[in-house]
This record gives structure tokens, sequence and C-alpha cells, in this order.
């Protein structure tokens, strides 16, 4: 059996979550999470990660910069 | 992001008729993601802005010629991106966008080597202590967040953007490499570094609130 050591795993972790892998190596991801709980762990800081970092504000637009939009807009569609 | 737009077809033709309410709602909904993206290009936020106006202008003129081949809001963005470039190059701020292949900082390990056991111990590659699960604490969310945001912005521009485009945005790895026009691997090196770098500050972080996470020894699968 082809065993995959933790500090590989860590380096796939991406393109596992992507599911970019072929199908050998994603089965041998696989394997070794079932095995493993300090890669699953990994694996799940860098979801929360992920899911944290969906949680970042968006840059608010100042009203300034919308009303030059909206004025720029009205402009080009007369 | 951006629920209850019309389908792309749809918002498509009424920005090309001009529909007043059509580009409101683009402008909410993608403008602060554009701007941000924007930021990562440009020197100042003033340059960011006017990055925004060139491109909803650019937007508005040229949605006519919009074919469908991408999605609208990858189609806007890298308008965007191309406004961003020729205005950050006009900056001369030192970052030569014509190459996204990662450099010679971003080869290596993401994860400290030290933290997997060496050729000479028991188990060769494996974590020494194994990584803590982080409490789900809806106390430390807002701070988890304000961690990420700073630990972005430090992040080398080209994983910044990636992942702010991947994971704040929430495009998917296809839609990155048509707004960047970047290929898939450099996209998913960047990625990988970025979460990894992002991933070991909040480790330090919950580490220090939870001081007892520090050293607890785990055994390692046999």
């Amino acid at each position: 059996m082809t065993t995959m050591d933790c500090d590989k795993l860590v380096e796939l972790v991406t393109a596992y979550l992507d599911e970019s892998l072929d199908s050998e190596t994603q089965r041998r991801v696989v394997d070794h999470l079932a095995l493993c709980d300090g890669c699953q762990a990994y694996v799940a800081q860098v979801r929360a990660t992920i899911r944290s970092a969906g949680q970042v504000e968006p840059v608010p637009v100042d009203s300034a910069t919308r009303d030059r939009l909206m004025e720029a807009f009205r402009k080009h569609s007369r | 992001m951006a629920a209850a737009l019309p389908d792309d077809p749809e918002l498509a033709r009424r920005l090309a008729d001009r529909e007043e309410a059509a580009f409101t709602m683009v402008v909410d909904a993608w403008s602060p993601g554009m701007l941000r993206l924007a930021r990562s290009f440009v020197t100042t936020d003033d340059s960011a802005s006017e990055v925004l106006q060139d491109t909803w202008l650019a937007v508005i003129t040229g949605v006519g010629a919009f074919e469908g081949r991408s999605s609208l809001r990858t189609w806007v963005y890298r308008i965007l991106v191309n406004t961003a470039k020729r205005r950050g190059e006009r900056e001369s701020r030192v970052v030569p966008w014509s190459s996204w292949a990662p450099d010679a900082t971003e080869a290596g390990p993401t994860v400290d080597p030290s933290r997997f056991q060496g050729p000479t111990e028991d188990y060769p590659g494996h974590w020494r202590a194994f990584p803590q699960e982080w409490p789900e604490d809806e106390a430390l969310a807002g701070e988890t967040v304000a961690i990420i945001r700073a630990a972005m912005e430090r992040l080398p521009v080209r994983q910044r953007i990636v992942m702010t485009l991947r994971d704040v945005e929430g495009c998917s790895s296809e839609e990155v490499c048509a707004i960047l026009e970047i290929s898939a691997v450099n996209q998913r090196v960047l990625l990988h570094r970025a979460r990894a770098a992002i991933r070991t500050v909040l480790e330090s972080y919950f580490t220090s609130v939870d001081p007892s996470a520090d050293d607890r020894e785990q055994e390692v699968p046999s």
C-alpha cells in the first residue's frame, strides 16, 4: 500500500478541497485522513480559515463615488 | 453573493438598454468587492475609486459587446483588473503583473517542518503534536475575522488577490483564472500559500487564547 505522510498531505489540502487531485492521489489523501486525527484537524482548520475569510466585510463605497457613478451612467444614457 | 440579481442575459440587456435600476443593482452588489480588488493593484484609496469609476464607465459603454462566454461578473472583474493593472503601472508600483508564477519565496513547505517528525524518529513525516480543533466560539468570531483581514493585508500581493477572490468574494477557481488570466496551477499555488499563512496566524491566535492547547501531546496513528 502506498502511504502518504502528514507533511505531504498538508501541501495537497488546497487541491484536495478543489477536487483537482488525480484519482489515485485523492484516494491516498482520503485514506490517510480516515486514519489520522492530526491531518483531520489540520483540514478542519483550513476549512475554518476559509469560512472566516468569507466573513470579511466588504469595503463600503463612499456616497460621493457612488453619486459620480450614477451621474456618469445618466450622462452616457442620454 | 449578490442575491436577487437577474440572470446574466437579462442583466446585460437591461444595462445595454441603459436602465438605471439595473445599473444601481449591479453597482451596489459588486462595487464593494471590486473596490477591494482594485486596492491591491494601486497605491491609494483614491486611485482604487478611480479604477472603479473607469471600470463602470467601460461597462456602460461596452456591455453591448458582452457575449456571455463568461459570467457577467467575471467579465466586469476582468475589465477592473486590466484597468487597475494599467493604473498600477502608471503609479510604478513595483509588481510585475505579467507574471503570476510563484517566485522563489513562494516555494517550500507551508507548514513549519519542525511540526513533523524527522527521519530518525518513530514516524518520519508525521505530526509531532496534532493541530488542535479550534473553538467554535461565537464570541471569538468577530475577532477572528479582524485577524484574518489584517493578516491578509500582509500577504504577498498576488496571494492576497487570489485569496480575496476565492475565499472572500467566493469566486470559483475557474472564475479566478479567467479574471486574472492565470493558469490553474499558479492560481492553486498562490491560494494554497495564502490559506496556509492565514491558518498559521489563526493557530497562533487560538493557541494564545487557549494556552492549554499549546503543548498537548497526541499519539500518532500507528
